[in-house]
């Protein structure tokens, strides 16, 4: 965006008074005769017991400081900085930028063509492929789910068979281009206290059997009309809305003490961002085919 | 005459008043350093964590043990080079009471978190309007004492001190200019990029004003002074002066390359912080030739040794800020713990050890003593000090280049070689490093806490001088 006429003058006077300023300044106190005071005499003043000579400018300071004002003038000509005036280069970090990314792309581009075509089942057999898909991981998703792909509380295994919103290569490019947003709503008001443990014994029983029978049975009637629709009636979850199957044994929030009453209580989201911005149609189909090659031959 | 005695008074209190809160901050300092190595050590209290101790201890050592330092100072400088008291004592006794409530005010919000988010502007409203008024008393006191003064000429060690006093006033209040929401919670004024150049604008310029024109006053004192010769060059400091104060003004962009800053406000700012190389070179070479013709003394006077050591970091520490503006260097450098060494070779190396020398010059005078209790423990803070330096930088200058490199390190297929929790695994050992710089450093201020008070119990006092107000 282009600054006004007004401010971009500012600017170049501005910039011109104090670059010509420092040209005076050194020219006129360098050609300061030493007759007024000769070498080894002060100036004549004295403040509590201090003096000063008037010793020459170095000239190695003073040829050091006239350097940096050539170059000055020379990086103002040729880059911008004056205002409005773009630089003789017409460098602009945005082209810049733009030149090194294509770059990258079109390196990329390259790299890909040997495999790029082929459908995700058959590109896991090919190493290169997979070497790539592995940094791809490491850059854009090990943060989250770990640089084995194991996860961590809240965010899923990828490396085991268990799926959120299903392990196929189509489901999976879909997941990372468009991202994920997974929302358990709250049922605490709905539920009550006393429901609320009864569902969580009911659900917990899965994984450890042993439960309060009476609470067992109680859950499983209140599951029934409140989270079955989405659970499914046999707790065994729904890929459709990503609800996860809780009777494997495998938890994204853990079933412990009492957070899988928290959860049914306050409700929990979870969110997988959305990649297609940052990475192209390409490298999300190599990355899928990594994800898919941790849990397929 | 009760004025004289009041003028040494409140630089007494001053010089306390830094000593004591350059030991916390840098306390505080060496904690956090601790943390970075060992993050176990905020124990899960949030009033203990980095993100909120951080900026206490940049407070504490800029604001707290800078701050006192160059207040205290001036104060001494102008009157003395006046030849004049103090204007309105009762006013310079406000700056010191009012500055040390305006630490006590940050110790009690910044670590429970009321800031405002700009670094080192974190205060909260309501005590940078208290600032404000300090600020301008303190204004008041120093220009009033130059206006009075008896000498002709006004000395360069008060150009900068003046300087470092308008400039810092003007830096304050237009970077904190905000919209009060409650008692500690408020906006910028400023939007998006303009407010991060305002920002950097003052950050920069408190670098340039705070740290370096004040410092510069200091310098311009005690060095001619201490070393007992005439200053080397008085057009050398009328060419650095004006050319410093004037190119500082536009280095600020420099914190705000490869980001969405106009181009044309980065290259002005990259182009101005290579102008400062020279002027600020310029306070450099009129200090240390200074010393030009007894240089044996700084075999004899461990003061004159931190002194000359000082400007040595100052000169160093000014060559490095103009290459790291460059932006090829600053690609490398910005984000890297480079940035921390390099802040530190100014703030201990340049500001503290300048600090620390005139404080042992400043201790015999002021409370009247022949000299320093010893000598040899001015050597030993001299020595540590120096070494907690070196080990601080040079492992923050490995640490940082090592980061920026790891960082840039790209594969073919575009992706980075490096996570950035592998670059954090391999700094480890220099964060260890530098946290010993940081202890050694501190040592060497205990040191100095340790010789004050033997010499201010020591019995030897200094034997009034004829013609000279001691």
């Amino acid at each position: 965006m282009e600054m006004t006429n007004f401010w971009s003058w500012w600017i170049i006077i501005l910039i011109v008074i104090h670059v010509v300023g420092y040209a005076l300044l050194l020219q006129k106190t360098s050609k300061l005769k030493s007759e007024k005071h000769k070498p080894g005499e002060t100036t004549g003043h004295t403040w509590d017991g201090i003096e000063e000579y008037n010793n020459p400018l170095p000239k190695w300071w003073f040829y050091l400081f006239v350097l940096t004002i050539v170059f000055t003038v020379g990086y103002l000509a040729y880059y911008p900085g004056m205002g409005n005036f773009k630089g003789v280069s017409g460098w602009t970090s945005e082209k810049a930028w733009k030149e090194e990314n294509d770059a990258v792309l079109a390196k990329r581009a390259e790299l890909f063509s040997t495999f790029i075509d082929k459908p995700i089942p058959v590109m896991i057999k090919d190493e290169k492929a997979m070497a790539i898909g592995e940094r791809l991981f490491a850059n854009h998703c090990s943060t989250c789910h770990g640089s084995d792909a194991q996860g961590a509380q809240g965010f899923p295994n990828l490396a085991d068979d268990d799926w959120l919103y299903g392990g196929d290569a189509d489901t999976l490019v879909a997941s990372i281009t468009n991202g994920r947003n997974g929302i358990m709503p709250p049922w605490g008001a709905a539920l009550g206290d006393e429901g609320v443990n009864q569902v969580a014994a009911y659900v917990r029983n899965f994984s450890e059997e042993g439960q309060d029978e009476k609470l067992v049975t109680e859950g499983k009637a209140k599951f029934a009309m409140f989270c079955a629709a989405c659970h499914g009636a046999d707790a065994k979850g729904n890929h459709m809305l990503g609800a996860p199957n809780l009777t494997d044994d495998i938890w994204l929030h853990s079933y412990d003490s009492s957070m899988l009453e928290m959860v049914i209580n306050d409700g929990i989201s979870g969110q997988m961002p959305a990649h297609n911005e940052l990475l192209d149609a390409n490298s999300i189909k190599v990355l899928a085919a990594y994800i898919y090659s941790l849990t397929n031959e | 005459m009760k004025f004289e005695q009041f003028n040494d008074d409140i630089v007494k209190k001053f010089t306390m008043a830094t000593i004591i809160w350059g030991i916390i901050g840098m306390l505080v300092g060496v904690f956090i350093a601790a943390q970075l190595a060992w993050p176990a050590l905020n124990f899960d209290i949030p009033f203990l964590t980095f993100s909120r101790l951080r900026p206490l201890h940049t407070n504490a050592v800029i604001f707290a043990f800078g701050g006192n330092a160059l207040i205290g100072t001036s104060f001494y400088v102008v009157y003395r080079t006046c030849k004049a008291n103090l204007f309105a004592p009762k006013l310079a006794s406000f700056v010191f009471w009012g500055y040390q409530l305006v630490i006590v005010g940050a110790v009690l919000t910044l670590p429970f978190g009321y800031t405002q988010s700009r670094e080192y502007a974190e205060l909260i409203w309501p005590i940078d309007v208290f600032l404000t008024l300090v600020w301008v008393a303190y204004a008041v006191v120093y220009f009033g004492t130059i206006v009075k003064r008896q000498e002709k000429h006004i000395y360069v060690a008060n150009w900068f001190y003046s300087a470092f006093i308008i400039t810092i006033a003007l830096l304050h209040i237009v970077n904190n200019l905000q919209i009060p929401v409650n008692w500690h919670l408020s906006y910028s004024v400023y939007p998006g990029a303009v407010d991060a150049l305002v920002q950097w604008w003052y950050g920069h310029n408190a670098v340039g004003f705070f740290l370096t024109a004040g410092f510069l006053g200091m310098m311009y004192y005690f060095i001619p002074k201490q070393v007992g010769k005439p200053v080397y060059s008085y057009r050398l400091s009328i060419v650095h002066f004006w050319a410093l104060i004037s190119s500082y003004m536009w280095a600020g962009p420099h914190h705000l390359q490869y980001t969405s800053l106009p181009d044309w406000a980065q290259s002005v700012g990259m182009v101005f912080s290579l102008i400062l190389l020279a002027p600020s070179w310029g306070g450099m070479i009129n200090g240390i030739m200074t010393l030009s013709g007894a240089w044996h003394k700084l075999r004899d006077d461990p003061i004159i040794k931190l002194m000359i050591v000082s400007l040595s970091f100052y000169g160093m520490s000014t060559f490095e800020g103009p290459m790291m503006a460059i932006k090829t260097v600053n690609a490398l450098s910005h984000y890297t713990d480079w940035t921390i060494g390099h802040v530190h070779s100014g703030a201990l190396g340049w500001v503290a050890l300048i600090t620390v020398g005139s404080i042992y010059v400043l201790i015999p005078k002021l409370w009247k003593k022949e000299a320093m209790y010893s000598t040899s423990l001015i050597n030993v803070h001299f020595w540590i000090a120096t070494l907690g330096i070196v080990l601080y930088i040079a492992s923050m200058w490995i640490a940082g280049v090592m980061q920026g490199l790891m960082w840039r390190d790209i594969n073919a297929d575009g992706t980075v070689v490096y996570s950035f929790a592998e670059s954090v695994k391999a700094t480890y050992p220099y964060y260890v490093a530098r946290m010993l710089g940081g202890l050694l450093f501190l040592g060497g201020m205990f040191v100095m806490a340790y010789n004050i008070v033997m010499t201010l119990r020591s019995k030897g006092d200094a034997k009034p001088l004829v013609g000279e107000a001691a």
